[in-house]
């Protein structure tokens, strides 16, 4: 029977959540790197025992962890982050120009193709590449060419929390960006193009329909339809039916279309989940009831999925990285909150229980489906 | 043998016990102390100061004898007690406040 492996990345470490195809009962391992904020983890899709893990902390900076052995084990690898050339600046607050300087690695991305390559998205944002199990990392420089000088930081810092892979074509990258926006490359990261056009911010941005300067949450694709995008964005729910060229809102009947993650079914590509969050002022579920919603249909027309979630009191919000779908069948969707709890639903969302209720804020979720 | 303690993460990191020992000729300053440390356990590299500049972390800060030194040159001999081991080089995550 196939197995499923949960990554869960925390404010205090790392966990890992194991069960059986039947999802019911579940092993449950660390904290790795027990006191240290891991933003994310993931595993290569090529060698599924490969995994990555950003190891990041305010006082003592960013390590990148690297485990051969499906997470028992780990090593430490490379963990100098240099922007390439004279780092040039970027938007500050007070409206100056700013040094570019690496703070932390937001998320990681192996690729699909190659075994031994791996993507890092950073603050300030850049996108590194790996071609050596993460033992040195180069920067794709040519994406901040894309308008970079004006992009300025959001509240939560200017990190590139989103990389995605067109399964069909490698060169093809998607990327986001909090604050600047959504951006391609059709030549494996040596040049990058805004894909922002149809995005409104009209209370965040001078101009709503700027080319660069949109508060990205989070893109989704299915593997088999790789030019049709979701995303979340600060507010909004949009799709794109040609890789980014265009985007218009799916909003529909959402409670509030402000959220963070976004996701996919795995076998159903025009159904989506996103988990309202009241706004962006008040981080948590509408009337205190954590909801996730589906649609069947690509968007517009959402329903809200709430057996086994909690119905009154709920004030927890759920993370960009913080959710993630298996390959079984039915569906398996997963999803951590700030509160601790990692739920998952082995039935597409029809039904959720709590795998682990108590644990550190969680940061991000990955889940592997394994022979 | 020069003591230095070494704040939880970093202990957790480079999988050591609270005091790590480091064997040191010449002068014992905070920059012989440091290379030292980094290359007993490369993986501490970049934690404690910068990997290129060697400038100390903002959250970082060393204290011996009862003095703080973090704003010391890294070149500025350490009191004797450090360099004789009878006391230890403390390196400390700052506090966090709240």
């Amino acid at each position: 029977m196939s197995r499923v492996r949960v990554l869960v990345g925390t404010r205090k470490g790392a966990f890992i959540l194991t069960a059986d195809g039947r999802r019911q009962q579940w092993e449950i391992t660390g904290p790795h790197f027990a006191g240290w904020e891991i933003y994310h983890l993931k595993g290569s899709p090529l060698n599924p025992n490969r995994l990555y893990a950003s190891q990041t902390s305010s006082w003592f900076g960013q390590v990148i962890q690297r485990s051969n052995d499906g997470g028992a084990t780990w090593e430490a690898v490379g963990k100098d982050f240099n922007y390439e050339g004279t780092p040039g600046t970027h938007q500050w607050y007070d409206g100056t120009q700013h040094p570019w300087e690496f703070k932390r690695i937001w998320h990681l991305e192996p690729s699909l193709t190659e075994p031994e390559t791996v993507y890092a998205g950073a603050e300030d944002a850049a996108l590194f590449r790996s071609a050596d199990g993460g033992q040195t990392w180069q920067e794709l420089a040519g994406l901040r060419a894309a308008k970079g000088h004006l992009w300025q930081p959001g509240a939560g810092g200017m990190g590139l929390h989103t990389i995605v892979i067109d399964p069909t074509d490698p060169r093809r990258i998607y990327i986001a960006i909090s604050a600047a926006g959504a951006f391609r490359t059709d030549d494996a990261g040596a040049t990058w193009r805004p894909i922002n056009r149809g995005l409104k911010s009209l209370y965040e941005l001078p101009d709503p329909d700027a080319e660069v300067g949109h508060c990205v949450h989070r893109i989704a694709m299915h593997p088999s339809r790789p030019g049709v995008l979701f995303m979340q964005k600060h507010w909004d729910i949009m799709r794109s039916d040609d890789a980014g060229g265009e985007w218009r809102e799916v909003s529909g009947n959402l409670p509030s279309d402000f959220g963070f993650p976004i996701d996919v079914h795995a076998h159903e590509p025009e159904t989506i989940y996103v988990v309202p969050i009241k706004s962006d002022s008040e981080h948590f579920p509408p009337e205190g009831k954590l909801r996730v919603y589906r649609s069947r249909t690509g968007g517009n027309e959402w329903e809200p999925l709430t057996a086994g979630l909690p119905q009154q009191d709920c004030y927890v919000n759920v993370l960009r990285d913080a959710m993630a779908v298996d390959s079984l069948d039915p569906c398996g969707i997963y999803f951590g909150t700030t509160g601790g709890q990692v739920y998952a639903s082995p039935d597409s969302g029809d039904h959720w229980a709590p795998i682990v209720r108590d644990l550190p804020a969680v940061l991000s979720v990955e889940v592997q489906t394994l022979p | 043998m020069i003591r230095v303690v070494l704040p939880a993460h970093l202990r957790t990191l480079a999988e050591v016990e609270r005091e790590v020992l480091l064997a040191l000729e010449g002068p014992v300053t905070l920059r012989s102390i440091l290379e030292a440390l980094e290359a007993c356990h490369p993986v501490l590299r970049g934690t404690i100061r910068d990997p290129v500049t060697h400038k100390r972390r903002p959250l970082v800060r060393f204290f011996a004898c009862e003095q703080d030194w973090s704003h010391a040159s890294s070149d500025a001999p350490l009191p004797a007690a450090v360099a004789d081991g009878s006391e230890p080089l403390l390196i400390v995550g700052a506090m966090a406040g709240g």
